[in-house]
């Protein structure tokens, strides 16, 4: 058909659910790293370390839950190219703030 | 050229007549033309608030209005032709027309959600009219904090909920295109073949939803930080008006390519045909439109040169101002290298374009002067700016929004125009904007601020040639709306290709039927086939 | 756009229906990047504040109730694995355990809201809602307040999101009890649940924003 049509067709029997129970472990302990780790002193890093374990989170829950595992490339892109502007408008705010004398 | 669907087909303008069929249609041909109804009704509002501008400022003193007034007078001109005129001009109504048929598809991927849009569109307009009969709003159509959210005493809610609304229409055309070029082409219709046009608002859908979605956000903390007395913006509180033009700005400088990346689109369109050359790089012609909307995305901070931002995020945004300028230069040297050794035709439509580039040069131009750092903090909110940014909003947009009109034409209504009058509507206009815009560059340059309703009186020869240039221009926008009136019933009939266009918009019947083709077409070679001094069936 | 692919009318233009459900899909994506920018705006707020107020947001922070934020945030990546698995039983067309699992799906978003209500409640109580009762004199009151408008902003916006969410869920529930969805045709309820999960992800960032500030 085309570009966005591929690895995407109906299987015949439903796929098996071991990996979204497992997905569904792994991100409730993610959940309880990332508020454990809040309690350690580790200063700046511990805005760095929550939101790192917020972004495997949510890259784990677009992988699985939301099929981009299996998705084809232009589906994947569409889905990042929100977060890419995102950054760049934080990011280029940010060189404003960071600079200011 | 044949034509593909039988003939006697009914169009889709004798799919019916009544009302109720225009208001409830699905055909994205019909819905091009509410839009282009509505947005010709808020064009004439806007402009009537232009000539009242230029009105009050034939003399120094302030004597036709007061200060509050042409306050309101230029934010109703700047608010409605932006979001309710530029943005949605040339992509809600050619690009709603033609996509599809260019790309050989029956349809958009979602026609409710295009009509759908065009509701939208007319709810947030209703918002404006509210606006102005409740008394209007003064803030500029910037909306800069903290005069928006704390002094301000016009109806600045009212106003920023109808932008608010109408964004939503811009970002259900665009999602609906972009899933309409990946989805919807007909066989054989690969990447590098689509029309410039298509490429064209294939980069501007990306803008529309990628940048609308923050000026929403943005204005809707704009209305609650004004009813509830806390919010980002305001210094008073901790919060940073600053962070509003960053925001704000992120949005607005990408809304001017949402307004020029289709204009550019129908200028390909339109040189080429009327060229008879394919176009000259088509390769660079379609990353350019990309890199223009990707790299379009960091270079807002412009705006702010002399705001209190950091100056190294100053020198970071003036270089990467500089960088947007390049694909757009490659676009002007590839027209003209398009033209090079073409058969040329000077059609009204090739008027219009080619007016056109020279506008869009001379604005683009005035742009670097105002992105280098230290030129801007002289230039900064003088009357230089006004007359740049018309320069690629009318000089540009406009001007391709009727080289369009003048070249679909045929193919929209199925009637020719007095090819006379139409030539001469395009000198009209040319003459026209440049009266009115060239002396504000200089007024600008001489120092004369934007935004007062009063000036010193050596500005006022400038001023004068500005205004008398405005009637000229309106002449040029009157004409058209005439001369293409009385073709709708006494033109003579078009045919379906009276350019000798390539492109399969032109083989099917004009107007065109319902589904658009008889029978799914088939594409088997690149765009633009045409051959200099060669038989074009013309 | 949900309502795009419930209508078989609408499909004529399309060529097959893989393509309508590929054209949905991709649409539905589209229209989630433009969430993210929309949301976005608060995110980029939320960061120049805080790079401005680092004091006054680590202040701010323990004011939240971290107990009931991580509850609830358990709760919503249990609602994701529900949703994903009434999509799959939608996707090989098991009607009933397709509907049970977006009931189950919606209840779990029922008590989310109830929670972040009572926990709005108790914020009322302390008087931290700017601009209708903010009663917190302590230092740096305005970036403390700067925190919390930005609290009921973006959870607010969320817990909007979450409303619309559970709302098309029920419709779904509902249209897939009476078999109106099969194997070959379930394309909404695969919208419904990309649009969930995307409830999902924006919690996940807006559960250290707000919760793990100052715990350390
Ligand atoms: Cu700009």
């Amino acid at each position: 058909m085309n570009e966005l049509q591929q690895a995407d067709a109906v299987p015949a029997k439903a796929p098996p659910t071991g990996r979204y129970w497992l997905m569904w472990l792994v991100l409730l302990a993610l959940q309880l790293v990332n508020l454990g780790s809040s309690y350690l002193p580790l200063g700046a890093f511990n805005v760095v370390v929550n939101v790192g374990i917020s972004i495997v989170k949510a890259l784990l829950v677009m992988a699985v839950f939301m099929h981009l595992s299996s998705a084809s490339p232009v589906m994947r892109l569409a889905a990042g190219v929100g977060f890419f502007f995102l950054a760049v408008l934080i990011g280029l705010s940010l060189g404003d703030y960071m600079t200011r004398p | 050229m044949t034509t593909i669907a039988a003939e006697g087909a009914p169009s889709y303008i004798s799919a019916g007549y009544t009302l109720r069929s225009w208001l409830t249609t699905r055909d994205h041909k019909r819905i091009a033309l509410l839009y282009g109804v509505s947005i010709l009704f808020f064009f004439l509002v806007a402009a009537a608030a232009a000539a009242m501008i230029r009105l009050e400022l034939l003399t120094p003193a302030g004597d036709l209005v007061d200060d509050d007034t042409y306050n309101k007078l230029f934010t109703v001109h700047g608010v409605v032709m932006v979001w309710f005129f530029l943005i949605p001009s040339i992509p809600s109504t050619f690009g709603n027309f033609l996509i599809p048929l260019m790309i050989g598809a029956k349809d958009v991927a979602f026609p409710r959600l295009n009509l759908a849009s065009w509701y939208i569109y007319t709810l947030g307009g209703l918002f404006v009219v509210v606006t102005l009969i409740a008394g209007g709003v003064d803030t500029g159509w910037t909306f800069y904090t903290p005069y928006t959210t704390m002094f301000s005493n016009s109806h600045v809610i009212l106003a920023v909920t109808g932008v608010f609304i109408v964004g939503f229409s811009s970002i259900f055309t665009g999602l609906n295109f972009i899933v309409t070029v990946h989805q919807m082409r007909a066989p054989g219709m690969t990447w590098f073949r689509l029309p410039l046009f298509v490429w064209a608002h294939y980069a501007t859908s990306l803008v529309m939803v990628l940048a609308t979605p923050v000026l929403a956000m943005t204005l809707a903390l704009i209305a609650i930080e004004r009813l509830l007395g806390v919010g980002i913006f305001d210094p008073a509180l901790g919060g940073d008006p600053l962070l509003f033009q960053h925001l704000f700005w992120f949005y607005s400088h990408p809304a001017v390519y949402i307004m020029i990346l289709p204009a550019m689109g129908v200028v390909s369109e339109v040189i080429t045909c009327f060229s008879r050359k394919p176009v000259f790089g088509y390769q660079f012609m379609v990353y350019s439109l990309l890199a223009i909307a990707a790299v379009g995305f960091m270079v807002w901070g412009h705006h702010m040169f002399v705001s209190g931002q950091s100056m190294y995020a100053g020198m970071v945004f003036s270089l990467l101002s500089f960088l947007v300028a390049i694909p757009s230069a490659i676009k002007v040297f590839n027209w003209t290298a398009t033209l090079y050794k073409g058969s040329v035709r000077f059609d009204a439509p090739m008027l219009y374009a080619l007016g056109f580039i020279g506008l869009f040069m001379m604005g683009g131009i005035t742009g670097i002067w105002l992105a280098a750092l230290a030129a801007d903090v002289h230039l900064t909110d003088t009357y230089f700016v006004v007359a740049h940014f018309h320069y690629i909003m009318v000089g540009g947009a406009v001007m391709a929004f009727f080289s369009a009109l003048h070249f679909w034409w045929p193919k929209v209504t199925g009637r020719l125009y007095p090819d006379g009058w139409a030539r001469a509507g395009a000198i009209v206009m040319f003459v026209g904007f440049n009266l009115t815009f060239f002396p504000q560059y200089i007024a600008g340059y001489l120092g004369m601020p934007r935004r007062y309703h009063v000036y010193p009186p050596e500005f006022q020869v400038l001023n004068v040639l500005s205004s008398g240039g405005a009637v000229v221009l309106g002449v040029g926008y009157l004409l058209p709306l005439l001369y293409l009136w009385w073709s709708l019933r006494r033109g003579r009939l078009a045919g379906a290709n009276p350019w000798g266009a390539t492109g399969l918009e032109w083989q099917t019947p004009s107007p065109p039927p319902t589904y658009n083709f008889a029978s799914a077409p088939r594409v088997e070679g690149p765009p633009y086939a045409y051959q200099a001094g060669g038989t074009d069936g013309r | 756009m949900a309502a795009e692919g419930t209508s078989a009318m609408a499909a004529s233009h399309f060529a097959d229906a893989e393509q309508r459900e590929t054209a949905a899909t991709f649409g539905m994506w589209i229209f989630l990047a433009t969430e993210v920018l929309f949301f976005g705006v608060l995110f980029a707020g939320y960061t120049v504040s805080r790079v401005q107020h680092a004091e006054a947001f680590i202040l701010a922070g323990r004011h939240t109730d971290v107990l009931l934020g991580s509850i609830n945030t358990a709760v919503l990546l249990t609602s994701s694995l529900t949703m994903a698995l009434a999509v799959r039983a939608g996707s090989v067309g098991w009607r009933r355990s397709c509907a049970a699992w977006l009931v189950l799906t919606a209840v779990l978003g029922v008590a989310f809201l109830a929670i972040k209500g009572y926990e709005w409640h108790e914020d009322w109580l302390q008087g931290l809602v700017p601009g209708l009762r903010f009663a917190y004199s302590g230092p740096d009151a305005p970036g403390v307040e700067l925190f919390f408008f930005l609290y009921f902003v973006m959870t607010g916006l969320h817990a909007l999101h979450l409303t619309i969410g559970i709302l098309v869920i029920a419709v779904m529930a509902l249209l897939a009890a009476r078999g109106r969805f099969s194997a070959a045709y379930h394309t909404p309820i695969v919208l419904t649940g990309l649009y969930w999960h995307f409830i999902d992800v924006v919690w996940i960032f807006l559960y250290p924003l707000f919760y793990l500030v100052s715990r350390s």
